[in-house]
């Protein structure tokens, strides 16, 4: 039989609020155990949970960016199960009534687009860890990271592949971050999904039984896991089984899936409104200046980027992998524009030529060595104005783009801020292109007087030989030769 | 709409509580329960629940049902963190604590 997967997702990520979502205390990561769990995280006796404002705008940013609705009351929730690391007996959470209602993420498998439709995204505080080891036969309790603010973001169960899953957990995973309101941190736990995942006959429109999988913190793992509890209910269902409603857990050290705990009782959770929090009210003034404060969101610059800078859309994909990467393209491709190299005279030409030149360079040399140094484009040594002095260059044939990568590493190995560092390293190194005619003319006598050989292929019809001698040339003039004009001098020699 | 309470009081006005439903309570609320308490808390409910059932019978159409008692919205603070490390002091009481950690009897799911 054929069979279709079902899978949705829920993620946590962890919103990026200085303090906790009820208390004062610090969410920063990596303190020591336990100093940055107040009387509140810790739910001494008389304590009352007071709520972030901080955490409320980062869920109506989400909220507004996904297209969703933003209720404008909302309700928390008591969600009551027993765990040492969970020292009220209850996780305040949001149930009936969330914050952010509905709302869609649009995905990019390879090539095809999809939509991916968001149920909610609710407002809820972490719980504590729990380490297991070495403390001679009891657990160690450290609630630094309890009351830490979370947004759970829960998607229709419209994914259809492990492929399309992780395709939808990076487009949320940039998103927030695109947005500002989580680090996306995976190690540190800052952004984690659970899958929800069955299997159907193909064709049938009902849902099959799901199994939750639970904290996948990396895309290979969510990818990895899905398509072994894919194989598993399968295999359990066509050797006559049936599949249980339960919790699993992924291992990855054996790439499997067990069972953690069924869901028949552990899961009767039993909310209710937690009377210690009344509802919480979003004007729409306030809305709409969080609305007014976003930034440009990618798929809308993605569009503007193919528009007004006349780049391809896997160019403009990847100039929009990041905010960073996207600021940096269009900071270097304004410089270009006022610098104006090519002394074009037409606005939409220049933008075009210009952000063209901007996107090939940022694709091709700087993404290398970005990727090289294992740098964040933040971090780059070379800023967006000296990458467009730097093109302007080349534009101009002052230099040759063998040089241009060798004045970007230069710069990568010593950086300057100022945008004159370009020229400043053209003439330290005298990387200046070769392009007087005589010069050049008096190089090519003396190549082609060493290479006889060549010379006798070409003329007998060897095209071939014709690149071989501009590659002696340029090695002659240590790549600084204008090969235009390298070709023009050559040909006119050769057939003289 | 908020329908916890509409919810689980029109499934209370069709099954009466059982004691089955006392002790499985009782079990999710980790409350150690003999079977004579669990007789009383049953007589006890069916009785509470008797006044729900009576309250059932207020006209309650169109009317929004309520998160809580008050009628207000939620007071929210600046996100600045305000709370110093106060571990010593909180983990003076503790029974029992290791490299800052408190300890507790151990529980793996």
């Amino acid at each position: 039989m054929e069979w279709e997967t079902v899978i949705g997702l829920e993620t946590h990520a962890q919103l990026s609020t200085r303090s906790k979502i009820f208390s004062g205390a610090s969410t920063a990561f990596g303190a020591a155990p336990n100093t940055q769990a107040c009387a509140v995280d810790l739910a001494l006796p008389g304590v009352l949970p007071v709520m972030n404002r901080g955490a409320v705008e980062r869920a109506l940013r989400f909220g507004l960016a996904v297209g969703a609705t933003i209720n404008a009351r909302s309700v928390f929730a008591r969600k009551n199960y027993f765990y040492p690391d969970l020292p009220k007996g209850y996780q305040i959470s949001q149930y009936e009534l969330p914050i952010v209602a509905g709302g869609s993420l649009r995905i990019v498998i390879g090539d095809r687009e999809k939509i991916v439709h968001l149920t909610r995204a609710h407002l809820e505080e972490d719980a504590g860890k729990s380490l297991h080891e070495d403390f001679h036969g009891m657990s160690g309790i450290d609630l630094n990271r309890a009351g830490t603010p979370l947004l759970e973001i829960v998607s229709e169960p419209e994914m259809r592949s492990a492929e399309e899953a992780v395709a939808y957990a990076k487009a949320l995973h940039a998103l927030v971050r695109w947005i500002d309101i989580c680090d996306g941190n995976m190690q540190e736990g800052s952004f984690r999904c659970d899958a929800n995942v069955s299997v159907r006959p193909l064709g049938s429109d009902k849902l099959g039984t799901r199994c939750e999988i639970k904290n996948l913190n990396s895309f290979r793992f969510l990818e990895r896991a899905i398509d072994f509890e894919v194989r598993r209910q399968i295999e359990v269902i066509e050797d006559g089984g049936h599949i249980v409603l339960e919790t699993r857990l992924y291992d990855p050290d054996r790439d499997e899936t067990r069972s953690m705990r069924s869901k028949e009782e552990a899961h009767d959770y039993r909310y209710f409104p937690d009377p210690d929090l009344p509802p919480l009210v979003v004007s729409e003034a306030w809305r709409e200046a969080v609305r007014a404060a976003l930034p440009e969101l990618p798929a809308a610059m993605c569009e503007r980027f193919i528009n007004d800078y006349g780049v391809s859309e896997y160019d403009a994909r990847l100039l929009i992998s990041s905010r960073d990467f996207a600021s940096y393209f269009e900071a270097a491709a304004q410089r270009l524009i006022e610098l104006n190299p090519a002394q074009l005279g037409n606005e939409e030409e220049a933008r075009r030529n210009y952000g063209l030149a901007i996107a090939k360079g940022m694709s091709g040399l700087l993404a290398a060595q970005l990727n090289r140094a294992e740098l964040d484009i933040a971090h780059a040594p070379v800023s967006a104005a000296q990458f467009a002095v730097l093109h302007a260059r080349m534009i101009q044939e002052v230099v040759t783009s063998k040089s241009a990568r060798e004045i970007l590493l230069a710069l990568w190995e010593s950086p300057q801020t100022d945008e004159s560092a370009i020229d400043a390293i053209i003439e330290a190194k005298g990387l200046k292109q070769v392009g007087d005619a005589d010069e050049l003319g008096g190089i090519v006598d003396g190549v082609l007087a060493a290479n006889a050989r060549q010379v006798a292929d070409y003329r007998s019809g060897k095209e071939k030989a014709f690149n071989s001698l501009v590659g002696q040339v340029m090695k002659a003039t240590g790549g600084k030769a204008n090969p235009k004009l390298v070709q023009e001098i050559l040909k006119r020699k050769l057939e003289g | 709409m908020i329908p916890y309470c509409a919810d689980n009081f029109a499934s209370i006005e069709r099954m009466a509580i059982s004691l089955v439903d006392v002790k499985r309570v009782a079990h999710l609320a980790r409350l150690e329960i003999d079977p004579a308490e669990a007789e009383q808390a049953c007589e006890r409910l069916r009785g509470i629940f008797g006044l729900i059932e009576a309250m059932q019978a207020v006209p309650t159409d169109g009317v929004e049902p309520m998160a809580h008692a008050q009628e207000m919205a939620l007071r929210l603070r600046a996100d600045q963190v305000t709370e110093a490390d106060g571990r010593e002091l909180f983990q003076a009481i503790a029974p029992q604590v290791e490299d800052g950690l408190y300890l507790v009897p151990k529980v793996i799911e």
